[in-house]
């Protein structure tokens, strides 16, 4: 089984993250940046499928700037075995389709079983290139998965919806992502850090992957941002401290802005 | 005026979703709303007047029998063989997990450049300007699909008002899914509701506990006031990693993005990633032990003090009101 776990690099959420407001893009030299924890949690999932199935390759791939290396560097010292960077001048500022497209070429080229993606990054959370990199490879895609069950040749969960769970299932080759309701991810070792350094890591462009943009994109829409406008800060109204009569002066308030 | 697909999502006993009424509220604003549905085959005619009612100029019943057990791809059918069909000025589905995953799949199918969790939609000239609210709120951006055709996810119950309402013009086809390249749905176990409260998305009024409540026994606090005011219940992510509340109830940066008139926060710090799904509210309400708690800088109305005494003096406050 080579499972392939796709990996984003986000601005850390524990920091200020901003938009740069010429672009509307991210400002990624603007916060640190960290794997998505959600994509950890990806990584966990083919990592104990390959602790209890020996033989099992796991693959971590991402699309991104140089900055990506250090997040598929960690994991490979995780327990991932090689790891793809997608890396090309031309894709900075790629739009969901763009990035989908060099996914579902770098996909093929690797040759995998199972990709397996976190449901939505924290950035842009548009939880939209899991389902199109399926369509591109032409398989059953499974979204938002809040269980999964890999056999030799089905994969198979529980997908959460707004609405409701479902159960699912599809064969192999397949593409599926993940909430966080899976397990959070190991810690890489001392051991593992070490040998991530020897590991394979292969650097693919655009060309090397067969994707000419003037060509591949073609009469394909792509998404632009028009204006990124910073909204002013929110500032802080009355506070009271509670002096017996709180839950009636907050009954009033509600009262005259009509919220009850 | 332009054809506007709008794919309508359908439980699985065959009702309109709740979001129907702004999602076509939503292809008014930009169009002519073409309400695209998957049905069972015969299904769909008892649909229809439902539908013109909430503003759809047309429908397009796509009759596929596979609709409860292929996932999405009958609704990727439906929406392409519509397209083909009507030539629309732009399509738009929820901003739900299947809406989004339906998108996806036709963006690549259909060369399309995808838009996603729209906030508001508006036309100048012949472009279709999408608004969205990023960072949980911190930014407001402006966007477009250039160079091709353009698909739409828009966040649910943000679109407010109706579509004039219609007699529509309906069209039946007749559709077979490839399910090779599908996933298979083998149970759909539906979660009702079982309480009355409104959905966390798209509710107006949002009450949400954090660990401050101290217990799950004791989270029943905020499900009383939700109840007093009904409002929907909400839970910073503290409350439940704590194993208070579902995880279904998370607001913030890993869960609901929420925007209602009202949200009240009870016993939540306000850390960044909460603040983020819920910035947005009109007005905010807190009230928290701690003074300093960052909940404070944002909150309309701010009460340092025991959720435990202020919110059961709220409570019945509430009700003598409800009472005169």
């Amino acid at each position: 089984m080579k499972i392939i776990v796709l990996v984003k690099q986000v601005p850390d959420t524990y920091g200020e993250r901003t938009l740069d407001p010429t672009t509307g893009w991210i400002d990624r030299a603007g916060s640190d940046a960290v794997i998505d924890e959600i994509d950890e949690r990806a990584l966990e999932v083919a990592l104990s499928y390959k602790d209890a199935h020996k033989g099992t390759e796991v693959v971590v791939l991402s699309m991104g700037s140089k900055a990506v290396t250090v997040g598929l560097r960690k994991g490979l010292a995780m327990g991932a075995d090689s790891a793809v960077h997608v890396l090309d001048a031309a894709l900075e500022g790629a739009d969901a389709g763009w990035t989908a497209a060099a996914i579902a070429a770098a996909l093929t080229s690797t040759g995998f079983d199972l990709v397996i993606a976190g449901n939505e990054s924290t950035d842009g959370g548009g939880g939209v290139v899991p389902a199109m990199v399926a369509e591109h490879l032409g398989l059953a895609h499974m979204t938002f998965l809040e269980s999964v069950d890999i056999s030799a040749d089905q994969v198979a969960g529980e997908r959460a919806t707004g609405q409701g769970t479902l159960r699912v299932h599809a064969s192999l080759p397949a593409v599926i992502s993940i909430t966080e309701n899976l397990p959070e991810a190991r810690f890489p070792n001392f051991r593992g850090i070490m040998s991530a350094k020897k590991k394979p890591f292969r650097v693919a462009s655009l060309g090397d992957l067969g994707i000419d943009p003037a060509v591949t994109f073609a009469g394909v829409g792509r998404s632009v941002v028009l204006q990124a406008t910073k909204r002013p800060a929110r500032t802080a109204g009355t506070k009271i401290v509670d002096e017996g009569n709180a839950g009636v002066e907050l009954a009033d308030f509600l009262v005259a802005g009509h919220l009850i | 005026m332009s054809n506007i697909l709008a794919l309508i999502e359908v439980s699985s006993n065959g009702d309109l979703r709740d979001s129907t009424s702004s999602l076509l509220a939503a292809a008014a604003r930009i169009g002519s709303p073409v309400a695209v549905v998957v049905t069972t085959p015969g299904a769909g005619s008892a649909l229809v007047e439902r539908l013109g009612n909430l503003g759809a100029a047309q429908v397009f019943l796509a009759e596929i029998d596979q609709g409860g057990t292929l996932l999405v791809a009958p609704q990727v059918d439906a929406l392409a063989a519509a397209v083909s069909t009507l030539a629309p000025g732009a399509i738009l589905t929820v901003n739900s997990v299947e809406g989004r995953d339906v998108a996806a799949r036709l963006g690549v199918r259909i060369g399309a450049g995808l838009v996603i969790d729209a906030v508001n939609l508006r036309s100048e000239g012949l472009t279709i300007v999408a608004t969205h609210s990023v960072f949980g709120g911190a930014y407001t951006v402006e966007s477009t699909v250039q160079g091709g055709p353009m698909i739409v996810t828009v966040r649910e119950g943000v679109i407010e008002g109706a579509a004039d309402a219609a007699v529509p013009v309906v069209t039946t086809v007749s559709l077979t899914s490839d399910a090779s390249n599908s996933a298979v749905i083998d149970e759909v176990i539906d979660v009702v509701v079982a309480s009355t409260r409104p959905g966390l998305r798209g509710a107006t009024r949002v009450v949400s506990g954090g660990r401050g409540l101290g217990s799950q026994e004791k989270f029943s606090l905020v499900d009383q006031l939700a109840d007093a005011l009904g409002a929907a219940v909400g839970a910073s992510r503290a409350a439940v990693d704590a194993g208070f509340v579902a995880q279904a109830c998370q607001v913030g940066q890993t869960g609901v993005t929420v925007s209602p008139q009202l949200y009240v926060a009870l016993g939540i710090s306000g850390a960044i990633q909460h603040r983020a799904g819920m910035q947005t509210a009109k007005t905010i309400v807190a009230i928290n032990k701690d003074a300093d708690a960052p909940i404070f800088d944002i909150a309309d109305f701010g009460i340092v003090g025991d959720v435990f005494t202020v919110v059961p003096q709220l409570i019945a406050a509430i009700e003598s009101r409800g009472k005169k």
